[in-house]
């Protein structure tokens, strides 16, 4: 309202009646310099809309399956909604089977989470050089290192996969150079950890490299410039200048790739298929259309829960990088 | 300053004091081949076996492993077993486009309208909902699968939709619609509130300061938007993998899965893999020239509208 006295001064009664005739849809009260608030509603609705039907009530129908009952007749767990009428009988069960004696879940989370560090690890390690050096001495050809880089990101999860199932044969490429070498043929598609940990790196190792890339490219070269004259060597002024500035990428990379690779049961049934190899994912499809899927439930909302803060970390950096860029 | 500054190296080192690879170390702006040539062993690491899987998708035999020759056998010369003539193959090539069509027409118009509401309405439930919104870029897809799931096949009321299409649809468009809220509202943020305002005070209503200002002005990030979108649902897999029903709703990604963890791999998925990368290389090209074409005449290079069309820049 603080705005009215110069805007009607501005504005002749002419206009106004004008212009309010022709607004219909955004409100009567539509002004310049205080736009009306329902349009911007209106607008947000459908979106808002369709992320609590579909995104918020199918996280409470996951905890009413999970706190539900089991249909004895028809072996089908049943969504109770009320929260007074819950039953612990699932929680009880799945928290068993992680913490109690002779645990199998909790052995499989235990490998979960030993894989998904590991193959994590690997695709900093792998992913950090190649992203720095197309991010700082590409120099000409950095167009060409870029779609490389890139190449993949379009490339198909499943492809990708299929490729190194082809190389892996035992009668495969790999194996034939292997043995060329004289170092047997083993057979790496036999239920492997290494296999399985190899796949998860290669899967998911473009999406961190985009974001290292994108995060590196942002830093301003005469940063590092002045710590070299400043009579930083090479070494240290990657230590000292470019890798504090990355840390923020390092972070939002490593929470993009280790999020979906702890929800993956695709990678370990492909390149390896063996139960020795089985983590939390498979536990929890495994159990989607059978009786237990209360348990599943139960067991993805434990995983949730678990995810929850580092999710949020990234939700708020996400916001504080929009603030900052305005 | 790479090649350049090498050579340079080398001719002082043949006159000056010092051995040659003394002097080539000491050099303190050379070229960092270690670190170039590491990044080749990844590239060709990242892309060799997509070559060679490529490469079987032709072969004569029906092995995935020896290479036995050319053929186009498997994408349509065999009667039976070829991606042309088998009927799953088949019907999964047109699932996905169908899927990636509906879930770009639905998802983008929300999405856009969506960042565009929130970020100019302030308060406390439009900050929860893009809360909300950026939650569901990164909660784990298996876990919001089985949610989706248990909507579909347990829910009163939605699940009359049952497992299948719709439910795939529905599926994918809520997992994907932030592509468009989060890029839409990075890009608002750089274009400020002058142009807005401006259209305000030649008196232009909000509606048509929306239409003529404001969309035109999106239409970058709204393509880049659709173009992740199209491609996101070509590639996807855990949603559709959880939602489908039978054969006639599954498309390519699911059955490569499922026809080689059932052990019937054969030269025929590699051609559907192939089918599927010729796609998405397709809508990246597209993207890419469509990109470039928008943004004529802004101070956008061929390496921004890359990055763009992949997301990095959101």
């Amino acid at each position: 309202m603080a705005h009215l006295p110069p805007e009607s001064l501005e504005r002749p009664p002419g206009g106004t009646a004008r212009r309010t005739g022709r607004t219909g849809r955004a409100g009567r009260e539509s002004r310049p310099f205080q736009p009306n608030k329902l349009f911007w509603v209106l607008l947000a609705a459908p979106g808002m809309i369709w992320l609590v039907v579909l995104f918020v009530v199918p996280f409470y129908a996951m905890l009413a399956i999970g706190e539900g009952k089991l249909d004895r007749a028809t072996e089908s767990p049943v969504a109770v909604y009320l929260p007074w009428h819950w039953s612990s009988a699932n929680f009880t069960n799945v928290w068993r089977d992680l913490f109690g004696s002779g645990a199998f879940v909790g052995a499989i989370a235990w490998r979960t989470i030993w894989y998904v560090v590991v193959a994590a690890l690997v695709s900093l390690v792998i992913a950090y050089p190649a992203a720095y050096f197309v991010a700082r001495f590409a120099g000409r050809r950095k167009g060409i290192f870029l779609v490389l880089l890139i190449a993949p990101f379009w490339i198909s999860y499943m492809m990708r996969m299929l490729a190194w199932i082809d190389l892996l044969q035992t009668d495969g490429y790999v194996n034939k150079v292997l043995s060329f070498v004289g170092l047997g043929s083993p057979d790496w598609l036999g239920g492997h950890w290494y296999t399985v940990i190899m796949g998860l790196v290669y899967g998911y190792i473009p999406y961190l490299i985009l974001v290292l890339y994108a995060g590196l490219d942002r830093i301003d070269p005469s940063l590092i410039e002045a710590g070299r004259d400043l009579g930083l060597g090479r070494t240290r002024a990657f230590w000292r200048v470019t890798l504090p500035l990355s840390r923020q990428a390092i972070l939002t990379g490593m929470l993009i790739t280790v999020l979906p690779m702890l929800g993956d049961y695709y990678t370990n049934q492909l390149l390896s298929g063996a139960p020795n190899t089985s983590m939390i994912g498979n536990v929890i499809q495994g159990q989607l259309s059978t009786p237990s899927a209360g348990q599943g439930a139960i067991l993805s909302l434990i995983v949730l829960v678990v995810l929850l803060v580092p999710m949020i970390y990234y939700v708020v950096q996400t916001n504080r990088a929009s603030r900052v860029a305005s | 300053m790479s090649s350049t500054t090498v050579s340079e190296t080398v001719t002082t080192a043949k006159t000056g004091t010092g051995s040659l690879t003394r002097r080539f170390f000491r050099n303190p702006w050379r070229h960092p081949w270690l670190l170039e040539g590491f990044t080749w062993l990844y590239l060709i690491w990242s892309l060799a076996p997509i070559a060679i899987a490529v490469l079987f998708s032709f072969n004569k035999g029906k092995s995935q492993a020896t290479y036995q020759g050319l053929t186009w056998r498997w994408y349509w010369g065999d009667k039976v077993n070829s991606i042309w003539h088998n009927p799953a193959l088949h019907s999964a090539m047109f699932e996905t486009l169908k899927l990636s069509a509906y879930t770009t027409l639905i998802a983008v118009p929300i999405g856009v309208a969506f960042a565009l509401g929130i970020n100019r309405w302030r308060g406390f439930l439009p900050s929860s909902f893009n809360f909300i919104m950026i939650l569901s870029f990164v909660v784990p897809e298996l876990i919001f699968g089985v949610a989706m799931f248990f909507v579909f096949t347990k829910m009163p009321g939605l699940d009359t939709v049952g497992l299948g299409n719709w439910a795939e649809v529905l599926g994918l468009v809520t997992w994907n619609v932030s592509w468009p809220a989060i890029l839409v509202q990075a890009r608002l943020v750089t274009i400020g509130k002058q142009y807005e305002e401006a259209s305000a005070d030649l008196g232009s209503t909000q509606f048509q300061t929306m239409r003529r200002v404001m969309l035109p002005l999106l239409t970058p990030a709204i393509f880049a938007s659709a173009v992740l979108v199209f491609s996101g649902v070509i590639d996807d897999f855990v949603i559709v993998d959880l939602l489908s029903s039978n054969a006639s709703n599954t498309p390519m990604s699911v059955i490569i899965y499922s026809t080689q963890h059932g052990g019937n791999g054969g030269p025929a998925l590699n051609a559907l893999a192939t089918v599927m990368l010729l796609l998405s290389f397709v809508v990246a090209g597209l993207g890419y020239v469509g990109y470039r074409v928008m943004t004529r005449g802004q101070r956008i290079d061929g390496q921004q509208a890359l990055t763009a069309i992949t997301g990095a820049e959101g």
